[in-house]
Order: structure tokens, then C-alpha cells, then sequence
């Protein structure tokens, strides 16, 4: 039988433990990947002991907590910490989801944090989300109408504007998109989750014109029919949003038109 | 400074930020076919904007009569009177044709039964001069910063706008007086780019970490206004920091005013539904200032709930579920998150939490910087737009709702300036090495500080200050103290620590020049209250209870050098832009 192996410098080593200094009897482990571009370095877990009497409830609070008492090195995004802007994506314990909503007391034993999964790590925590973006782009994310009077605004019943709920709300956090086996593998070529949630937004909008062109720039082996339902997708949004059920609108209006 | 690899740019313009305002100043100036460069320290999407809830005003008079003269005066006397009329003109006058635009470009704006743009209620929005309630702020649901944002970003994409995106920036390039581009850090690669632009417009947004509690993201730490700072500008106004009247108990996250525009209530420990004390006709939908006080008076003569009296309570729970569930989904999410509450069954703990900036950098209503010089005179090649701006629009205190279109109107008015400005047989001029140097010295000698201060513990310790010595109610001995702590905190930083050296997304580092932007605002904004012996707005001086417009009728501006502040005024305008509206002369303020 075969054998493969990974590269050599893709091993994840054993980092770095930091004991507990504050003498505290209610300790958590938090186990943390981290990897220094600057350093020709494998990437390692760094282990924290970390106080949890004086933590306040969310996973990003543990992070800044590390950050601002043990160990300022660490590198994620933050932002809003409300979980709006969708900065702080992660994988924690095995599943993805936003540092700032996440309770930690949802989490059993010690709290292991890694990027999201199948990007390309650019330090510690943080993922390269350009091809994600990219893609966003191809999908032309901008209302398309030839009403240009300026005076008026374009009607849109209540029933119409319901159809955007569920979809607009969308953060482009990349949780669903990095939990697609299928994204995983296809990357480059499938869109992914959150792209197609974002185009059958554009798609399913009364106000735009380009309906049918949308479809059929969609309508793409790679780029759409590489969903197999797995429905990683809705599982991790964090927003409870259903990118799967999005998915499945475009195969249907694709397969009924 | 030779170890650090310097790649240029020319651009006609950069824009300095991402939120709404940069993006739809970007926007304008790429469609005016102007070369842009976008340069943001996050993905466009991730900008605060996107913590907007409640909506956008404007007079659209979509449910029922409306005017843009009404909104005016509400703006005009929600800034108690500090507000500059002609810039308030153009603001209201403006903002029906911003917001049909916002609509053009996608925004998902929540709909009346007839399909035109819902409008809710919002403090300080009426009718026919204060006479009574008028529904003047457009919704998409309670995420309508959020829907702004992201579809403004869609039309910067349509528009081939360049984006430098994870690029934190430095400092002004300046030269006799004006400014000829900037210095930005690649966070990506660790480059440094030296942008030089006919224009350069600030959007950086506000400093609302310079205090310990507050709405705000991580990222709002005012680097734009740090650097105009740094650059020999002046800020304006900085005493005035807006308090939300309802941030979530303990943790801060906003819950929109739209809550209390949907006829949610406050409620003390005795279940009075205390403000029509304060505000016997508008109730909890008066001014944010004055909500926060009351709710501050409420805690302080012990009528505050919980376990320490030191909140109240917001109730919605008697509102139909069906209007939580269409018009407040995203507060049912964050109530249900961060204080464990279904809004649908009980009261949401709130208290007053710091929000807005309403001082920045001084412009004139076509978002040009100015200075005080004699008399008011333009810096040239600059600009400033958003919550980094103090058009001034807002004065003493803004009005809900009034943020939104402040973005979009002067983002507009920015790029319809600047197309004005350039010429096409404009070129670049040489700017000294010595620019460059100064930044970059500065850069360097954070990234190479190894004293014993963590970044963090003065951080802390700055907003400690701020947060007790600079609150909702300051007197004469509480800014005093407040003056000397944010200094001795201002002098350690010669002794800071940054562990991490390396320039990849160094975020040790990214958090120290951070630290540095808000201690420079930090020290503004206690010395400005400081000299305002006054009660005005958002400005309540326990030792100075009244407004007085014989002696303070004027800005606040204030250079920093060192930790030594100049502070001078310059006059509030007293006339209009046009004679389509007459000038409102200064009333007391009741609501």
C-alpha cells in the first residue's frame, strides 16, 4: 500500500505550556495553534492555563485575556466582538463558529482553537480569505435595474422583502464555506456556501432585473453543482442562517425554468 | 530607517478607511473616473458600520408628512445649538436623495404595505418643530448599518475601486501646509507603502476605546484623527462623547434606540416608567443625552435594579412578538447572547454606555478640512468625512439615526469636492525624506520598545481614567484628576513593551500604535471638557448646570503637543447655506 506523508514542515509540534500564575483553583486549559510566517518555524500548540474566576463568558474573552495578560504574541481578528462584522471566525474545539458568541461553558474539557480549517494559514489564527472574496466579486453582488429615476424609490411588497430575510443577514464569516468538504476539496472552482447564499440573495431579489443571467452564470458544474448536501454549512453558521437551503433554491430554479 | 522595504503609490485620491463613509466617497470617486485607492485596516465588511441598527434619517415623508426643515431644526436643537446651520442644511436637504440612492444600489430596506421604505420612530425626530412624533428613520429591520455597509461594498466592487486591504496606516504626509498622501503598513507581507495623492480623505471613524466601556469595536481607535493630530491639526470638539442610554449591562453591546421606537419603555427599580419626568412629551424617545442622564440620576438616587441598583430595565415584552420578531430580530439575538434574556418574556438590563464621537477633525459641509487661522482656512488636500469628521453636524449631541446619513451625505459631498479639485494635468511633487523618517522613527521605536509596561495594562489604565473622570456627569475636581492620570499613563509609554518584533500581521504592534492614537484623543477629550465650564449636549458639568451661550456658543479645537494641549475656539456658524430655510436662533431645549 501506499504511504503519504504530509511535508515535513507541516507537522504540528508541541508548543510552548504557560502555567498559571495567578494561583486560581478554577483553571481551563486552552490549547492554541500557532505558526510565525517570520520563523522557519512548524507550526506548534501553545498550552495556556487560564483563570477562568476572573474570564468573562465568550471564547474571544479567554483569547484577550491570553493577549492582554500572558502572552501578546497571539494573532486573530477582532472587531465588533458582538457578532456582526464576522472578524473572528474560528475552529473551536472541532467545530467553526465566531470567537464573540461562542460560550466558552459550551465547550467541554480543554478548549483547543485552530483557524478555520483548509485555508491558508498567514499567522497564528488568522486565514487568508482572498479567494473566498474573490469569488464574492464573480458573483456581482450589486443591485442590477435600469430604473434610474431618482426621485422615487423601487417598490418592493412586504412578501418580497421577506424572501431576503435569511439571506441578507449573511456576515461573510467563511464558517460554512470552510466546513464544506466539498470547498475543501473544490475550492478554487465550487463557490462554496457563502458565495451562493450571497448569489441567491441577488438571484431571488424583486428589485433586480438580471434574474435569468444570474442563474446561468451560476449554473456550473463546478462552480454550483459541486454541493452535495452535506449541510456541514447550516450546521456552522453562526448566525443561523441555511446557505444549503439557498443552494437548493438555485438547483430548483435552475431545474424549473 | 533603510531596513524597511518602501513601496510607492499615486493615486488622485486615497481614502482612508472602509465603513460607510470611505466606501461611498470611494464609490463617487470612482465613478467620477478619479484613480482611488481604498486603504483599511479590515475587510471593508468588517468596518463598525456593520453595528448600526436602528436606520438612516431622512425626510422621505413615507408615513405620513414630512419635511426636510423639520429635520433641521430636531438636528439643530439635538446639538444644542453648538450644531453649524449650514453644514445641518445641507445634511437634511440631502438625505432624501442619499437614501433613494442607498436604495438604487440594493439596500434591503425594510418595506410599508404600499412597497416604499419603512420608517420608524427615533428620539428627537418630529414633526412641525417639536410639535409631536414623526416616523423619519429608514430600516432594514435592525441591521440596517449592517445592509448598508455590505451593499456599498458591492457597488465599490462594480466600480473597480483599488482596495489595500490589512493595510494599518502610519501617519499624514505633509508639505507647507498640506497634505500630500500617507504611510501605510502592509500587515499582509510587513511592507510599507508610501501613497502619494492629490487628496486624501480620513474615515477613519471614532475613538470610542478610549474608555473601558463602550459599543464600539476593538478597532474603533480613531487613527485618522491620532494622525491629523500628529500632523499639526487641530480636533474639535472632543469633550462630546455620546452615552447610548441602552448598552447591555456588563458587557456593552448596543440595543438600538429603534427598541423604544417600536414602543419599547425604561423602568426603574420601582417599575416607574421614570421618563416622563425628564421629558414629560417626547418620553423615552427624547434626545440620547438627556435618556442618559436620567437613567444616570435614576442609579444615582439608588432607583437602579439588580443586585448593585446600577442599571434599569427596557422592557418590549409587552410588544406583539410579531413586530420583535420582523423589526428587532438582531436585539432578540444579542439580548438572548450577552444577558441571557428573551425579550419576548422579560426586560432587557441596560445602562449608559459610550457610543459616538461627536468631536473629530473641523470641516466645512464640502468635507474639506479646516483650521483656525485668523479665520477659518482650508488645509489643502485633505479631508474628512463619517464619525472621524466634525462637520459639525451634531454638536453637542447627535441625534439616532442621524450617523447613517452623515456617512452617505458628506461620502457623497467628498468625492463630488474632490472632482472638482483635480485636474488631470496635476502632477505629484517630491516630499522631503524627512516625512517619511519622522513616521517611520516613530514605528520603529515602538516595535523595538522593551520596557516593562504591557500595552494592555496602560490601556486599561487610560480607560479606567476616562471612564470615571470623564463620564455622563464631570465636574471642575473629577477633570482635574482626570487631566494629571491620563498624563502619568501618556508617560509610560516610553517605557512600553511590544514582545512581538516581526512585521507580519504583528497584531502586539497593531494594538501599541492603537494605543498611541487613543492617548492622544484620550488627553484631547479630558482637556476640552476641562475648559467647556458649560453644560451643553452630551457635555453635563455638575458645577456648571446651565448652557451658556454668552461665552461658550463656540467650538472647542485642540492641537497636542506632547502631552501639552492649545486650545482655541472658532465661532459656531450663524447663518444658512441657502434662503430656502431661515437660521434657528438658540431656544432652551425641552423635550
Amino acid at each position: 500500500m501506499v504511504q503519504i506523508n504530509l511535508p515535513h514542515n507541516s507537522k504540528v509540534l508541541k508548543g510552548d505550556y504557560y502555567k498559571d500564575k495567578t494561583g486560581s483553583k478554577n483553571i481551563r486549559k486552552v490549547n492554541i495553534y500557532r505558526w510565525d510566517p517570520s520563523k522557519k518555524e512548524n507550526p506548534k500548540i501553545d498550552t495556556y492555563e487560564v483563570d477562568m474566576d476572573n474570564c468573562s463568558s465568550k471564547v474571544l474573552d479567554i483569547l484577550n485575556k491570553i493577549k492582554n495578560e500572558i502572552d501578546p504574541s497571539i494573532a486573530y481578528r477582532r472587531s465588533c466582538a458582538h457578532g456582526v462584522c464576522g472578524s473572528c471566525a474560528m475552529n473551536m474545539n472541532g467545530k467553526n463558529g465566531l470567537a464573540c458568541t461562542k460560550s466558552h461553558s459550551e465547550l467541554e474539557g480543554d478548549i483547543n482553537i485552530y483557524p478555520l480549517p483548509h485555508l491558508k494559514v498567514l499567522k497564528d489564527l488568522i486565514g487568508d480569505l482572498s479567494t473566498l472574496y474573490k469569488q464574492y466579486e464573480s458573483i456581482e453582488p450589486w443591485l442590477k435595474s435600469s430604473n434610474k429615476n431618482n426621485e422615487t424609490e423601487n417598490l418592493q411588497s412586504i412578501e418580497d422583502r421577506e424572501k431576503l430575510d435569511g439571506l441578507y443577514e449573511c456576515i461573510m464569516c467563511a464558517c460554512c464555506s470552510t466546513s464544506c468538504p466539498s470547498y475543501w476539496w473544490n475550492g478554487e472552482k465550487y463557490l462554496g456556501p457563502a458565495v451562493l447564499l450571497q448569489a441567491y440573495r441577488w438571484i431571488i431579489d424583486s428589485r433586480d432585473e438580471e434574474r435569468k443571467e444570474r442563474l446561468q452564470k451560476v449554473a456550473d458544474e463546478l462552480k454550483l453543482y459541486r454541493c452535495h448536501t452535506i449541510l456541514n454549512c447550516t450546521n456552522a453558521c453562526p448566525k443561523d442562517l441555511n446557505p444549503a437551503k439557498a443552494i437548493a433554491e438555485i438547483k430548483k430554479m435552475l431545474a424549473t425554468t | 530607517m533603510s531596513e524597511y522595504k518602501i513601496i510607492d503609490h499615486e493615486y488622485d485620491v486615497v481614502v482612508l478607511g472602509a465603513g460607510g463613509s470611505g466606501l461611498r466617497a470611494a464609490v463617487g470617486l470612482s465613478e467620477a473616473g478619479l484613480k482611488t485607492a481604498c486603504i483599511s485596516k479590515v475587510f471593508p465588511t468588517r468596518s463598525h458600520t456593520s453595528a448600526a441598527q436602528g436606520g438612516i434619517s431622512a425626510a422621505l415623508g413615507n408615513m405620513g408628512e414630512d419635511d426636510w426643515r423639520w429635520h433641521m431644526y430636531d438636528t439643530v436643537k439635538g446639538s444644542d445649538w453648538l450644531g453649524d446651520q449650514d453644514c445641518i442644511e445641507y445634511l437634511c436637504k440631502e438625505a432624501p436623495r442619499a437614501v433613494l440612492e442607498l436604495e438604487k444600489y440594493g439596500v434591503p430596506f425594510s418595506r410599508t404595505k404600499d412597497g416604499k421604505i419603512y420608517q420608524r420612530p427615533f428620539g428627537g425626530m418630529t414633526k412641525n418643530y417639536g410639535n409631536e412624533t414623526v416616523q423619519r428613520t429608514c430600516a432594514a429591520a435592525d441591521r440596517t448599518g449592517h445592509a448598508i455597509l455590505h451593499t456599498l461594498y458591492g457597488q465599490a466592487l462594480k466600480h473597480n475601486t483599488e482596495f489595500f486591504i490589512e493595510y494599518f496606516a502610519l501617519d499624514l504626509l505633509m508639505m507647507n501646509g498640506a497634505c500630500k498622501g500617507l504611510i501605510a503598513w502592509n500587515l499582509n507581507d510587513g511592507t510599507i507603502h508610501r501613497f502619494r495623492s492629490h487628496i486624501t480623505i480620513i474615515a477613519t471613524g471614532g475613538y470610542g476605546k478610549i474608555y473601558y466601556s463602550s459599543t464600539s469595536a476593538h478597532t474603533c481607535t480613531g487613527d485618522g484623527n491620532a494622525m491629523a493630530l500628529r500632523a499639526g491639526l487641530p480636533l474639535q470638539d472632543m469633550e462630546f462623547v455620546q452615552f447610548h442610554p441602552t448598552g447591555i449591562y456588563g458587557h456593552g453591546t448596543l440595543i438600538s434606540e429603534g427598541v423604544r421606537g417600536e414602543g419599547g419603555f425604561l423602568v426603574n427599580s420601582e417599575g416607574e416608567r421614570f421618563m416622563k419626568r425628564y421629558a414629560p412629551n417626547a418620553k423615552d424617545l427624547a434626545s440620547r443625552d438627556v435618556v442618559s442622564r436620567s437613567i444616570a440620576i435614576e442609579i444615582n438616587q439608588g432607583r437602579g435594579v439588580g443586585k448593585e441598583k446600577d442599571h434599569v430595565h427596557l422592557h418590549l415584552d409587552h410588544l406583539d412578538p410579531k413586530v420583535i420578531e420582523n423589526r428587532l430580530p438582531g436585539i432578540s439575538e444579542s439580548s438572548r447572547l450577552f444577558a441571557n434574556v428573551d425579550v419576548t418574556k422579560e426586560p432587557i438590563p441596560v445602562v449608559p454606555t459610550v457610543h459616538y464621537n461627536m468631536g473629530g477633525i473641523p470641516t466645512n459641509y464640502k468635507a474639506e478640512v479646516i483650521t483656525l487661522n485668523a479665520s477659518e482656512e482650508v488645509i489643502p488636500g485633505l479631508m474628512a468625512i463619517g464619525e472621524a469628521a466634525c462637520v459639525s453636524v451634531h454638536g453637542a449631541n447627535r441625534l439616532g439615526s442621524n450617523s447613517l446619513i452623515d456617512l452617505v451625505v458628506f461620502g457623497r459631498a467628498a468625492a463630488k469636492r474632490a472632482a472638482e479639485i483635480i485636474k488631470p494635468e496635476m502632477i505629484h511633487e517630491e516630499i522631503p525624506q524627512s516625512e517619511t523618517d519622522k513616521c517611520l522613527d516613530r514605528f520603529d521605536r515602538l516595535r523595538n520598545s522593551n520596557g516593562p509596561n504591557p500595552t494592555s495594562e496602560l490601556r486599561t489604565s487610560m480607560q479606567k481614567t476616562m471612564q470615571s473622570k470623564c463620564a455622563v456627569f464631570r465636574t471642575e475636581k473629577t477633570l482635574k484628576e482626570g487631566i494629571e492620570e491620563i498624563r502619568n499613563t501618556f508617560k509610560r509609554i516610553d517605557s512600553i513593551s511590544v514582545k512581538d518584533k516581526s512585521l507580519i500581521f504583528n497584531t502586539d504592534l497593531v494594538e501599541t500604535l492603537e494605543f498611541d492614537n487613543l492617548i492622544r484623543q484620550a488627553i484631547t477629550t479630558m482637556d476640552s471638557a476641562y475648559n467647556r465650564k458649560e453644560s451643553r449636549g452630551a457635555h453635563a458639568r455638575e458645577d456648571f448646570p446651565n448652557r451658556d451661550d454668552k461665552k461658550y456658543m463656540k467650538h472647542t479645537l485642540t492641537w497636542l503637543n506632547g502631552s501639552k494641549t492649545k486650545i482655541d475656539y472658532r465661532p459656531v456658524h450663524t447663518s444658512t447655506l441657502t434662503n430656502e430655510v431661515q437660521y434657528f436662533p438658540p431656544q432652551e431645549r425641552v423635550y
